[in-house]
């Protein structure tokens, strides 16, 4: 069309073929290539964080935990029994940054989802290529930071390696319900603030991070068995050490994370699909 | 010649009156209701390929609505829609595949760079990078932005913006292309560049659809356009054709100060063919502007200023519906 007639895009229904098949994967692409233009905070933010609160936490609290002989973690350092929890806990707060914020970018401050909307994606492979590319994202941050604590010798059981698994599992299970959410907002007033302080912050505190969550009171042990972050820790832990469960209350672990997570990305194709098309 | 019967591959449609060129779109009782607003109010109309189209029309007028439609991304209430042949209801990734779309307001990714927003935006059309790489570069060229290609989008003007959509639009070598007020919001020497490269375009052989509210853009760029005003088609012609039923051939603009306006139009009459009271001047439509200048002095009136010019799509517009097209 403009000038060098070698140079020809192949037809509209190869176009729609393609995008039909491949568009989840096609729109992540976007994403992904936009998030190696801020790939420097995404490092300092994925590592940085949880290795602070492993040196924090897993080695300055763990010697005083450990010396003082400071509750029963199932017969391991507290070092040990602390990583599965890091580990899911980063890919769960990094979860709950990428599926609000950008959400938003994509219907309102840079409407960036109505580009692909006028091409042939659909909208429901837009809400799943933002999963996918966020997956990928939780996927590698889970990953390093996993080599890191197992070269520190903080993950006794080669099975620890399933743990990077469940944690991107913990992240999309808080992430694509979330998601849904966000694609309902009109204005943002605060409202993603507020889920951080009031949602993230305390299902980190409560969920088995730092202690057993059987060290709490029965009345307040619930917030842990609705909070994924509980469910991915425990079986982290599972693989990470062998921490004794039944195998049964493995799978509902699982199945809980996997539920939440395909609801919540269920529910964004319908929210996405009703704010996008009029 | 393509005909477009039941069961036949999508394609052009049936050529129509206009000519060998088959139709590319055919909106029949268009509607799109929101709640109890009437957005589109059942309007129809046909588009031959590689016409220029134009959709003129005040803010608000169903404008970017019927946009919407064309491109699958709103749901009509009723009425037929066909787009190269299909519903682009039922059909709209494949309607969509066919089209270059330039929304009214930028979403270009401001995270990537000038040239990466092509190349990924291609990628949503399935094409591969090899292909991309090298129409990226022709495009840049052709928006005037190869010496832009690795500069963040923030750090373009907003001319430049605009050209990187429409270049952005053209990266699936679309034989349609969607322009929403392709050039609200820029400057005069923007809007110019702007125009010449959809003019290539139109030269090129690609279909234009256009919406605006300025007159003369569609003036430059129209072939054929719509008149319309709330959801409704007012007109529909070329642009000399509306002005020839619906204007004279020229205008006589007087002031006689913004008090005086309205006290003087009765002393008016008899002059011009009809007259327009705006608040700051009167429009005195005329065949011959000086010779109702001449007419008026020759009753004793003495305008403040005085300006003979020739009809526009907006007298037009005034004529049709009794408001100004920018309010």
């Amino acid at each position: 069309m403009t000038g060098d007639a070698a140079l020809r895009a192949h037809p509209p229904e190869v176009s729609a073929a393609r995008a039909q098949r491949f568009g989840t994967w096609l729109y992540a692409e976007h994403e992904l290539r936009a998030m190696r233009s801020y790939l420097s905070v995404i490092v300092a933010y994925s590592i940085g964080h949880p290795l602070l609160y492993l040196v924090a936490m897993g080695i300055g609290l763990a010697s005083l935990v450990d010396a003082n002989g400071g509750g029963d973690f199932g017969g391991v350092d507290y070092l040990v029994f602390i990583v599965p929890a890091l580990l899911a806990s980063g890919a769960f707060l990094a979860a709950s940054g990428e599926f609000a914020w950008p959400v938003m970018d994509g219907f309102k401050w840079h409407r960036l989802y109505y580009g692909p909307l006028v091409t042939p994606l659909q909208p429901w492979q837009i809400a799943a290529g933002h999963t996918l590319a966020v997956s990928i994202r939780l996927l590698s941050q889970s990953l390093v930071y996993y080599l890191i604590v197992a070269a520190f010798g903080a993950v006794p059981s080669g099975f620890g390696i399933l743990s990077v698994l469940t944690a991107t599992l913990a992240g999309l299970a808080l992430g694509t319900p979330l998601m849904a959410y966000a694609a309902t907002i009109k204005e943002e007033k605060a409202q993603f603030v507020m889920i951080q302080r009031f949602l993230v912050m305390p299902l980190m505190l409560f969920s088995g991070t730092f202690f057993p969550l059987t060290n709490l009171p029965l009345f307040l042990q619930w917030v842990g068995w609705l909070s994924p972050l509980w469910h991915a820790t425990e079986i982290g832990r599972v693989a990470s050490y062998g921490y004794a469960e039944p195998l049964w209350l493995s799978f509902v672990h699982v199945l809980y994370l996997v539920a939440l997570a395909a609801g919540g990305l269920a529910l964004s194709f319908r929210t996405y699909r009703r704010r996008l098309v009029t | 010649m393509l005909q477009n019967t039941p069961g036949s591959e999508p394609g052009p449609s049936l050529p129509t009156a206009r000519g060998a060129r088959p139709t590319v779109i055919r909106a029949r009782g268009l509607t799109k209701r929101y709640g109890d607003f009437t957005a589109v109010d059942g309007i129809s109309f046909e588009v031959p390929a590689g016409e220029s189209f134009g959709l003129l029309g005040p803010n608000g007028a169903g404008k970017s609505t019927t946009m919407r439609m064309i491109g699958g991304v709103s749901q009509r209430t009723s009425g037929e829609l066909e787009i190269m042949g299909l519903d682009p209801e039922a059909q709209g990734p494949l309607v969509r595949a066919h089209l270059g779309v330039v929304p009214q307001q930028d979403n270009l990714d401001e995270e990537l760079r000038v040239r990466d927003n092509l190349i990924v935006y291609g990628r949503y059309f399935g094409l591969d990078r090899r292909y991309l790489r090298a129409k990226a570069d022709q495009l840049l060229d052709f928006a005037q932005l190869t010496d832009k290609a690795n500069a963040r989008v923030d750090d373009l003007s907003g001319g430049m913006k605009r050209r990187l959509t429409i270049a952005r639009s053209l990266i699936n070598e679309p034989q349609m292309l969607l322009l929403d007020e392709p050039t609200t919001g820029l400057d005069p020497q923007a809007r110019h560049v702007l125009w010449d490269r959809l003019f290539r375009l139109k030269e090129q052989g690609v279909t234009l659809i256009l919406t605006t509210h300025y007159m003369d853009e569609a003036e430059q760029l129209c072939d054929r356009l719509i008149v319309v005003d709330h959801g409704r088609i007012m007109a529909e012609g070329s642009p000399a054709e509306l002005i020839r039923r619906y204007s004279t051939r020229e205008v006589l603009e007087v002031r006689f100060g913004t008090d005086r306006n309205a006290a003087v139009v009765p002393q008016l009459a008899g002059i011009g063919e009809r007259h327009e009271v705006l608040p700051d001047r009167i429009l005195v439509y005329a065949h011959d502007g000086e010779a109702a200048l001449e007419a008026i002095v020759g009753r004793g009136l003495h305008p403040l200023t005085s300006l003979v010019r020739r009809s526009s799509l907006e007298d037009v517009f005034l004529n049709l519906t009794g408001r100004s097209l920018v309010e």
